[in-house]
């Protein structure tokens, strides 16, 4: 385990524009949901984060973010492409090797905070690490350093109940990054927390970024996005602008249009795909 | 975990330990009390109906065995049987002396059923109103033999026998409303065949004995001397019962006991009916268990109901955590962790119904037998079935919703909210 996360923080703190070091890569992925007419939420997507980065991916409800979400979280598996994290190629490793991936390489923060009502703030922080192996004593240690991370070392034992909105958020990311996982997948963290919430924990956020941790922001606010360094906006299961500060990868291509939704047409509709609208 | 390099093979996945997956079963219980009480108490209440029962059983079988420990297995009872034509037989005026010479036995005492002679209270009573007491001529130390004791006053004994006294049974004391004896105490002890109360005669009450658990038949007679039945109320002298005590030897009583038939009468050795009663309520105790069968029956039934309880809940509870399933998942359970915890969950709550039930079960029987004043018998087999059968029913009741909770891809489970 702190081999692992030692290999994360010696990545984030060794400069990513340096080791360039990719901790996910999509290669043409796309994703459809069986129906009539079959949906396909993502259609030939790639995309490449390098450890270190901070990365917003934004668009609006319906433009496949939180299908990309699902795929780079390994919840889901692709219908073509290849979805590599750390290095592994999801489509070939099991439901039980996906889980052990998720337990120890990848931390997730939902909008909805997800947080057990019975539990201690401690306690809902150390669950984070329940299925990483880890034993009991060692998790309730870890779970208070996340949580001074996120400076809320002083409300360890109290109630998820007794929190603010943007106290519970910090809750969920310190489970998130309790075990010092190399990416961490944040799904609209600010949804339900109002705008001063909402960018003093993006503040926090950019600060665990800065420590080292690889993280990656779903929204569909833009002024979220607009304070990341790297912005990687989607509509209609395409990337229409990727702001990559790493220049040559499979993204690029597909990322050069920048500006919003008429720009990005043209550019889907040059792919040649058959196209939902 | 030995990865050093992001590229590295995929980690293995972790065992939760024991002590992490009860305390994620216990979440169901801890966090929807009353709901898991409920479904909880479906199972109480069958285990605790299947306890209580085995150990009612049990406690009243063990107190009828001592019972009979404390009053000897060695007591043979001898009683006129039938002829060939059907009337009732009579054992010889000799029977009793004759048994007497049989080696191993150690007392012979009789009784002989005076026919037509009833008791009353007073003259006063409407002859017919009986109370289904019989009038009987006793031997002197019949009590000791019998397996009974003086509760009140004293025995008849060779004066007395000679005098109109009766020593009442147990419940022949309380059916003539008779609970201690004063001085002049009497009964009116009249002739059917002389139209009662015409031709009776009041008898003095010297004692009453205890309840006999081995001569029911003497619980209900009122007992007077051979001289003073002949006497006064025209007894032949023939004896109807002869009570044989024997070494406390199991096989001395055997022994006596093939042989009683002929020696008490040895024209006709078929019209004797030899009997252990020790045997005969041990054999009724063991009957007594196939009684409960039933209520061990409808104990299993309120199992059954208690088991879909149980399955019911957890249902719910899987339709209600899909997003702690999403979550959980997340966070990197395996489906077979999933699967564990609910199944944990199914188990641990009907476990939890299964332990009070047993305590419940087990209360009422020491309410029971004390309220008896019996022994309190738990039968291991009561109480280490009834928490065996809770463990199998919150398996069985908790796998159909596991196996669906494990099912649950995680993307679905997260998007349910």
């Amino acid at each position: 385990m702190s081999a692992g996360a030692q290999a994360a923080l010696a990545a984030g703190t060794a400069a990513a524009q340096v080791l360039a070091v990719p901790v996910l890569e999509l290669e043409n992925v796309s994703k459809e949901y069986p129906g009539s007419p079959p949906v396909r939420a993502l259609d030939q997507v790639s995309l490449a984060v390098t450890a270190g980065e901070l990365t917003a991916i934004a668009g609006p409800s319906g433009s496949g973010k939180s299908t990309l979400l699902h795929l780079i979280g390994t919840l889901d598996k692709p219908t073509t492409g290849t979805v590599r994290v750390t290095g592994l190629d999801v489509a070939a490793m099991t439901d039980r090797e996906l889980s052990a991936l998720r337990a120890s390489r990848i931390g997730f923060v939902f909008q909805q905070f997800f947080l057990a009502e019975h539990q201690t703030v401690l306690g809902n922080v150390a669950d984070g690490l329940l299925y990483a192996g880890i034993r009991r004593d060692q998790r309730q240690r870890l779970a208070a350093d996340a949580l001074d991370r996120v400076g809320l070392g002083h409300k360890a034992g109290a109630r998820p109940t007794q929190l603010s909105g943007g106290e519970r958020q910090r809750v969920a990311i310190a489970r998130a990054i309790a075990g010092r996982p190399p990416v961490v997948l944040a799904d609209e963290p600010t949804g339900n927390l109002d705008s001063g919430t909402g960018a003093a924990l993006l503040a926090l956020l950019e600060e665990l970024n800065q420590q080292g941790t690889t993280i990656i922001i779903i929204t569909h606010d833009h002024a979220v996005a607009a304070r990341t360094r790297r912005r990687i906006e989607m509509l209609d299961g395409h990337i229409i602008a990727d702001t990559s500060p790493v220049t040559g990868h499979p993204a690029a291509d597909g990322g050069r249009t920048s500006g919003s939704g008429p720009g990005g047409r043209p550019a889907r509709r040059q792919r040649g795909q058959e196209g939902p609208s | 975990m030995t990865t050093t390099s992001p590229r590295s093979a995929a980690p293995p996945a972790a065992r939760l330990r024991p002590a992490d997956l009860a305390a994620l079963a216990s979440i169901g219980l801890r966090t929807r009390k009353l709901r898991a009480g409920l479904s909880a108490l479906g199972i109480a209440i069958g285990v605790a109906a299947i306890v209580a029962v085995l150990g009612l059983a049990a406690s009243s079988t063990a107190t009828l065995l001592a019972e009979i420990q404390a009053l000897g297995t060695n007591l043979l009872t001898v009683t006129n049987g039938q002829t060939l034509t059907g009337d009732t037989a009579e054992l010889p005026e000799a029977a009793p002396s004759m048994i007497a010479r049989l080696p191993g036995v150690t007392a012979d005492q009789y009784t002989g059923t005076v026919n037509g002679v009833n008791a009353y209270k007073s003259p006063y009573i409407p002859p017919l109103e009986t109370n289904a007491l019989t009038v009987a001529a006793s031997s002197l130390g019949l009590p000791a033999a019998a397996g009974t004791s003086l509760a009140q006053g004293r025995f008849l004994n060779a004066a007395t026998a000679r005098e109109p006294v009766a020593v009442l049974g147990a419940a022949t004391a309380q059916r003539l409303g008779i609970d201690r004896i004063r001085p002049g105490e009497r009964i009116w002890v009249c002739d059917q065949s002389y139209q009662c109360p015409v031709g009776g005669m009041w008898f003095y009450v010297t004692g009453i004995l205890n309840k006999d658990t081995y001569a029911p038949e003497l619980d209900s007679a009122v007992l007077v001397g051979f001289p003073a039945a002949e006497h006064y109320l025209g007894l032949d002298g023939h004896p109807s019962q002869i009570y044989v005590r024997t070494a406390s030897n199991p096989a001395v009583t055997t022994a006596v006991d093939s042989l009683l038939g002929a020696q008490a009468n040895p024209e006709n050795p078929s019209q004797v009916n030899v009997s252990q009663p020790s045997a005969v309520l041990t054999a009724q105790a063991d009957a007594k268990g196939a009684l409960d069968t039933l209520f061990l029956g409808l104990g299993a039934v309120a199992l059954l109901v208690g088991a879909i309880g149980v399955a019911n809940i957890m249902i719910i509870s899987v339709l209600e955590r899909r997003s702690e399933i999403g979550l959980r998942r997340a966070l990197g359970a395996t489906r077979g962790q999933i699967r564990a915890q609910f199944l944990a969950e199914a188990i641990l709550l009907s476990l939890a119904g299964g332990v009070i039930g047993v305590i419940a079960g087990a209360a009422a029987t020491a309410a029971y037998a004390r309220g008896h004043g019996e022994p309190v018998v738990i039968p291991p087999d009561a109480w280490a079935g009834g928490l065996a059968a809770a463990l199998l029913i919150g398996a069985l009741a908790g796998l159909l919703p596991a196996i669906r909770a494990a099912r649950l891809s995680p993307t679905q489970a997260l998007l349910s909210i």
